[in-house]
C-alpha cells in the first residue's frame, strides 16, 4: 500500500452563504494519479485553491508528509514541492515559452543560464521545443496548456496538481496529451487532477474522488465509479440516474 | 476651546462641501464601475469645468446656474469624444496603457490650462454669494444650501435614468457583464463613452455648484480629484451608495480637519486619509482585474 | 555578451563628447537628459521591468536632493556622504511605501495613486517645514571643489553623470540576467503564476522598489550638486514626477537603453518647445502629455520597440518554386 503523500481532511469553505466545500476529505497515494471530478460549480477549483495555498478554508486541514500546510503561502508550498496548474491558463504572455518555464527552473539553479538550460530540457519533455523562442502570446490553446505544465514541472515537483488541463483541447490534442501526462507520473510524481474530460480520467486515474455541491459522494477504482449511480445522478440528475438503473444492467 | 456653533457650522458647511465631493466622486466612481478604468483625468476635466463656468459669466454674463444647462451637454459631449476616440482607441484595452492615457490627458488638459490663462486664481463676485440661511445655531452660506439640494436632484435623475432609460439598463448590463453584453448586441465602446460622458457631466454640473463660492486656477480640480479618489475609495469603487456617503463624510472630516490644523495641514489631513484607507481596507474587494 | 558590448560603447560615446563639443548650453542640456536618465532607470525598474507603475516617483527624488542638500547646509556633512546618505534615504522610502503598500495588496492604478499621495505629502510637507527651508527652499554653499562634489567647469560633471548612468545601465542589465530579474518580470506579467512556481511576488516587488528609491534618489543628490538650489517644488513636484514615468515609455519599458534614449528624446522635445514658444508655463508639460497618449497608443514598447521591430523584419521573400 502506497504511502499517503498529500491528504485533504474535511475541509470546508464558506463564501459569504454559500458553501463552497463541504466537509471534503481525500488522499493522493505517493506516485499514483488521484482524479476529483464532479458537474460544474461542484467546488473543485475552490477545492484546489485551497490545497495550493491561495485561499484559506473555513474548515479542516491540509497535510503534505505529515506535516500541516493549510495556511501556507503558494510561493512557499511551491518551494515545498507542490506545483499547480491553472484552470485558464495564465501564461507569462510577454515572455518566451523558455523564458516562462525558466521561472520555474529557477526554484532549484540561481543561475540564468543553469535555468534556462534546465527549461530547455523541461520543453522538450512535453514536446514544445520547437516553440522555445516564441512570445507565450502567440501559442494556441493547446500549446498554452502545455506551457502551463512545463512550468510546473520545472519546478521537479513532488505533486503535481492539474487543474481541467485537457480543457479545450479537440480529441487529437488530448490524446496526445495523455502520454505526457502518464511520462510525468511514471518519473514518480504524484498526480492530483481535476478533469471532466472523462475518457482521460478513465485512462489515468488510479483512484477517483467525485465531488458534487461541494461534498464528496463517491470514491473509487474507475470502475467503481462508472456504475456508481450516485455519480451519474450528481452529473444527470435524477432522472436520468433512474432511467439508467431501470435498464437492463450492462454485461 | 471650540463653542459649539462653530462646530455645527463647520458640520454643516462640511456636509454642503461634501456634497459636491460626493457629486464629483460619483462621476469617477460611474466610470470605474462601468469601464473599470480609473479616470486620472477627472481632475483636470473639473478644473477645465470651472473655467468653462467662470468664463460663461464672464463673457456671456451667464449665471452659473444657468450655465449648468449650456455647459452639462457640451461637457457630456467632451467626456464621450474623449473616451470613444482617445483613451478607448489608444488603449488597446489594456490596463496599463489607459492608465498612462488618462494620466496624459490629465497633464495635456491642466498645463493648456495652465498656458492659455495662467495661474492666477479668479473668483467671481454673484450678488447672493454671501446670503446666509440660518439653520439651527449656524449659518449657512445659499450657494452651499443650492448646492446640495442639486446634488440630491443630480443622483435622483441619475438613478431614474439607470433603472428606467434603455441606455441606464445598457449600462448596467455592460457594468455586470461585459462579454454578454455585447453578445445581445449592445455596442459597448458606445456605452463606455456614454458612461464617461456621464461621468463628465457631473464634473460639469460640480462646477457651475462650486463656482460661485470657491476659486478658480489651473490646479483648482486637483484639490478635489484625490478627494474623490478618497471618497470612492472609501465608498468602494463602483458603489453610487458608497460615493455619496463617503463624500459628505469627507466634506465633514475636512471641514473638521481644517478646523483644528489650518488650511495647508489640513490639505495633508485628506492626503493622509486617502493613504490609510487605501492601506486599510481589504484587499480583493478592488485592485486590477485579471 | 553582445548586450553589455552594447552598453559599453554606448557610455564611451557618450564619455567622448566632451572632447568634441565644448558648449556650455549642450553640456548643460546633456547632464540634465543623462539625470532624467538615471530617475527614469530608476522608475523603469520598478515599472517596466516590475510592472508597477509609479504616478510620484518625484517622493525619491526630492528625498535624495534635499538630505543632501540639508546634512551639507545645516549640519556641514561631507557632500559625498551626503550622496550616500540621500541614496540611503531614497531607499527608505522606497522601502517604507513598499511595505505599507505590497503588504497591504495595492496593485495597478492604486498603486499608482498611492505614489502620487505620498510625493504630494512630501511636497506640502517640505513646503511648510523649517528644516527644508519652506517656501524659501534650501541653497548649497558655492564651494568649488572636488571633495564638495562641485566643480569649476561643467566637464567634470558631466563625467559623473555619465558614471552615474552606465552604473544604472548595468545594474538594469544584471536585472536582466539574474533569477531576480526573472521573478520580477514574471510578476510583471501574472502575479498569481509568479506565487505558484515560488516567487514570493511580495519581497521581490519591495526589493525593487528599494532599489527604484535608491537609484532615483542618486540622480536627485546630483541635480542639487549640480544646481546648488532645491525647493519644495523642484523636489516633490509633478514635473520630475511625469519625467520620471515619460523617459522609459518613450525609450521602451522594460529594457536596459530604454530610459537612456528616451530621456534624451523627451529633455530634446522639452528644450525645442522652449525655443520655439518661449518660457511659458505650461506648453512643455502639454507636448509631454501629448508624447505620452501618442507613444502609448502608437508605439507602446517606445523608440528600443521600434527599433527591434525594424531590425527584426523579414528579409526579402525567396522566390516561391
Amino acid at each position: 500500500m502506497a504511502e499517503a503523500l498529500l491528504r485533504v481532511e474535511h475541509v470546508s469553505k464558506h463564501f459569504g452563504g454559500l458553501l463552497a466545500v463541504n466537509d471534503a476529505s481525500f488522499v493522493a497515494e505517493k506516485g499514483g494519479i488521484t482524479a476529483v471530478i464532479g458537474p460544474n460549480g461542484a467546488g473543485k477549483t475552490t477545492l484546489f485553491s485551497i490545497i495550493s495555498g491561495f485561499q484559506r478554508p473555513s474548515a479542516g486541514r491540509v497535510i503534505y508528509e505529515d506535516a500541516d500546510i493549510t495556511f501556507h503561502a503558494p510561493h512557499k508550498l511551491a518551494r515545498l514541492g507542490i506545483a499547480r496548474t491553472f484552470q485558464i491558463v495564465q501564461p507569462f504572455a510577454g515572455l518566451t515559452v523558455r523564458e516562462n518555464i525558466a521561472v520555474g527552473a529557477h526554484l532549484s539553479c540561481r543561475s540564468r543560464r543553469g535555468a534556462l538550460d534546465v527549461a530547455d530540457e523541461v520543453a522538450r519533455a512535453v514536446d514544445l521545443h520547437p516553440q522555445v523562442d516564441r512570445l507565450a502570446a502567440t501559442l494556441t490553446v493547446a500549446g498554452r496548456k502545455r506551457l502551463e505544465l512545463a512550468r510546473a514541472l520545472a519546478l521537479a515537483p513532488r505533486v503535481l496538481l492539474l487543474d481541467e488541463v485537457l480543457a479545450g483541447l479537440n480529441p487529437s490534442e488530448v490524446r496526445d496529451m495523455i502520454p505526457v501526462i502518464r511520462s510525468v507520473a511514471d518519473r514518480g510524481v504524484t498526480i492530483v487532477m481535476i478533469e471532466h474530460v472523462m475518457q482521460a480520467v478513465m485512462q489515468l486515474a488510479e483512484r477517483i474522488y467525485v465531488l458534487s455541491e461541494g461534498r464528496i459522494i463517491a470514491a473509487g477504482t474507475p470502475n467503481e465509479i462508472g456504475g456508481d449511480a450516485r455519480v451519474v445522478e450528481a452529473y444527470l440528475g435524477r432522472g436520468a440516474a433512474r432511467r439508467m438503473t431501470d435498464r437492463a444492467p450492462r454485461d | 476651546m471650540l463653542s459649539p456653533v462653530i462646530l455645527v457650522s463647520a458640520v454643516l458647511n462640511g456636509l454642503m462641501t461634501g456634497a459636491v465631493y460626493a457629486l464629483v466622486a460619483l462621476g469617477l466612481t460611474l466610470i470605474y464601475g462601468v469601464l473599470h478604468i480609473i479616470n486620472f483625468a477627472h481632475g483636470a476635466l473639473l478644473t477645465a469645468a470651472m473655467f468653462a463656468a467662470f468664463f460663461a459669466y464672464k463673457l456671456l454674463g451667464l449665471d452659473p446656474y444657468v450655465a449648468i444647462v449650456l455647459l452639462t451637454p457640451l461637457f457630456f459631449g467632451l467626456g464621450y469624444g474623449l473616451q470613444r476616440f482617445v483613451i478607448g482607441p489608444a488603449g488597446h484595452g489594456e490596463d496599463r496603457n489607459i492608465l498612462l492615457v488618462t494620466l496624459g490627458l490629465a497633464i495635456i488638459i491642466e498645463n493648456a490650462l495652465l498656458y492659455a490663462f495662467r495661474a492666477d486664481t479668479r473668483t467671481i463676485n454673484l450678488p447672493y454669494a454671501f446670503n446666509v440661511v440660518e439653520i439651527g445655531p449656524a449659518f449657512v452660506a445659499v450657494p452651499r444650501l443650492v448646492a446640495f439640494a442639486a446634488v440630491v436632484v443630480v443622483a435622483a435623475v441619475l438613478w431614474l435614468i439607470m433603472r428606467w432609460t434603455d441606455t441606464g439598463m445598457a449600462i448596467r448590463a455592460v457594468a455586470k457583464e461585459k462579454m454578454g453584453a455585447e453578445l445581445v448586441g449592445i455596442d459597448v465602446a458606445h456605452i463606455y463613452a456614454m458612461t464617461f460622458g456621464l461621468g463628465t457631466a457631473c464634473l460639469a454640473i460640480a462646477a457651475c455648484l462650486l463656482i460661485p463660492t470657491y476659486y478658480v486656477n489651473p490646479s483648482a480640480g486637483n484639490a478635489f480629484v484625490l478627494i474623490a479618489f478618497t471618497v470612492v475609495v472609501l465608498g468602494g469603487m463602483g458603489s453610487v451608495a458608497g460615493a455619496l456617503l463617503g463624500g459628505l463624510f469627507v466634506g465633514v472630516v475636512e471641514s473638521l480637519s481644517g478646523l483644528y490644523l489650518g488650511e495647508s495641514l489640513g490639505q495633508i489631513g485628506i492626503f493622509v486619509m486617502f493613504i490609510l484607507v487605501l492601506l486599510l481596507r481589504p484587499n480583493g474587494l478592488f485592485g486590477e482585474r485579471s | 555578451m553582445r548586450s553589455l558590448a552594447l552598453i559599453g560603447a554606448v557610455l564611451a560615446l557618450l564619455a567622448a563628447v566632451p572632447a568634441v563639443v565644448t558648449s556650455n548650453v549642450v553640456l548643460n542640456f546633456l547632464v540634465f537628459a543623462l539625470l532624467i536618465a538615471v530617475v527614469g532607470q530608476g522608475w523603469n525598474i520598478l515599472g517596466g521591468y516590475g510592472g508597477q507603475y509609479s504616478f510620484g516617483h518625484a517622493v525619491f527624488f526630492g528625498t535624495g536632493a534635499y538630505v543632501t542638500a540639508i546634512l551639507q547646509a545645516r549640519y556641514g556633512v561631507n557632500a559625498w556622504l551626503g550622496l550616500c546618505a540621500g541614496i540611503a534615504g531614497g531607499a527608505l522610502v522606497g522601502a517604507g511605501i513598499g511595505v505599507l503598500g505590497f503588504r497591504a495588496g495595492i496593485k495597478g492604478p492604486y498603486f499608482a495613486l498611492l505614489t502620487l499621495a505620498f510625493a504630494e505629502v512630501f511636497r506640502i510637507i517640505s513646503s511648510v517645514s523649517p528644516i527644508t527651508g519652506a517656501g524659501v527652499g534650501t541653497l548649497l554653499k558655492l564651494d568649488l571643489r572636488p571633495e564638495a562634489f562641485q566643480f569649476q567647469s561643467r566637464v567634470p560633471f558631466y563625467w559623473i553623470a555619465v558614471g552615474f548612468v552606465g552604473v544604472s545601465l548595468f545594474i538594469a542589465h544584471a536585472i536582466e540576467n539574474s533569477r531576480f530579474g526573472a521573478y520580477l518580470m514574471a510578476v510583471r506579467e501574472n502575479e498569481d503564476a509568479a506565487r505558484a512556481l515560488g516567487v514570493d511576488a511580495t519581497r521581490v516587488k519591495l526589493a525593487a522598489m528599494t532599489l527604484s528609491g535608491a537609484m532615483t534618489a542618486a540622480a536627485g543628490c546630483l541635480y542639487v550638486q549640480y544646481f546648488l538650489f532645491v525647493d519644495a517644488g523642484i523636489a516633490y513636484g509633478p514635473w520630475i514626477s511625469i519625467e520620471a514615468l515619460l523617459a522609459p515609455i518613450v525609450g521602451g519599458v522594460g529594457t536596459v537603453l530604454g530610459p537612456l534614449l528616451g530621456a534624451v528624446v523627451v529633455r530634446a522635445f522639452g528644450e525645442a518647445t522652449k525655443l520655439v514658444t518661449g518660457d511659458a508655463p505650461g506648453l512643455d508639460l502639454v507636448i509631454y502629455g501629448v508624447v505620452l497618449v501618442a507613444v502609448v497608443a502608437f508605439a507602446p514598447r517606445g523608440i528600443a520597440g521600434l527599433l527591434s521591430r525594424w531590425m527584426s523584419a523579414p528579409p526579402v521573400e525567396r522566390q516561391r518554386g
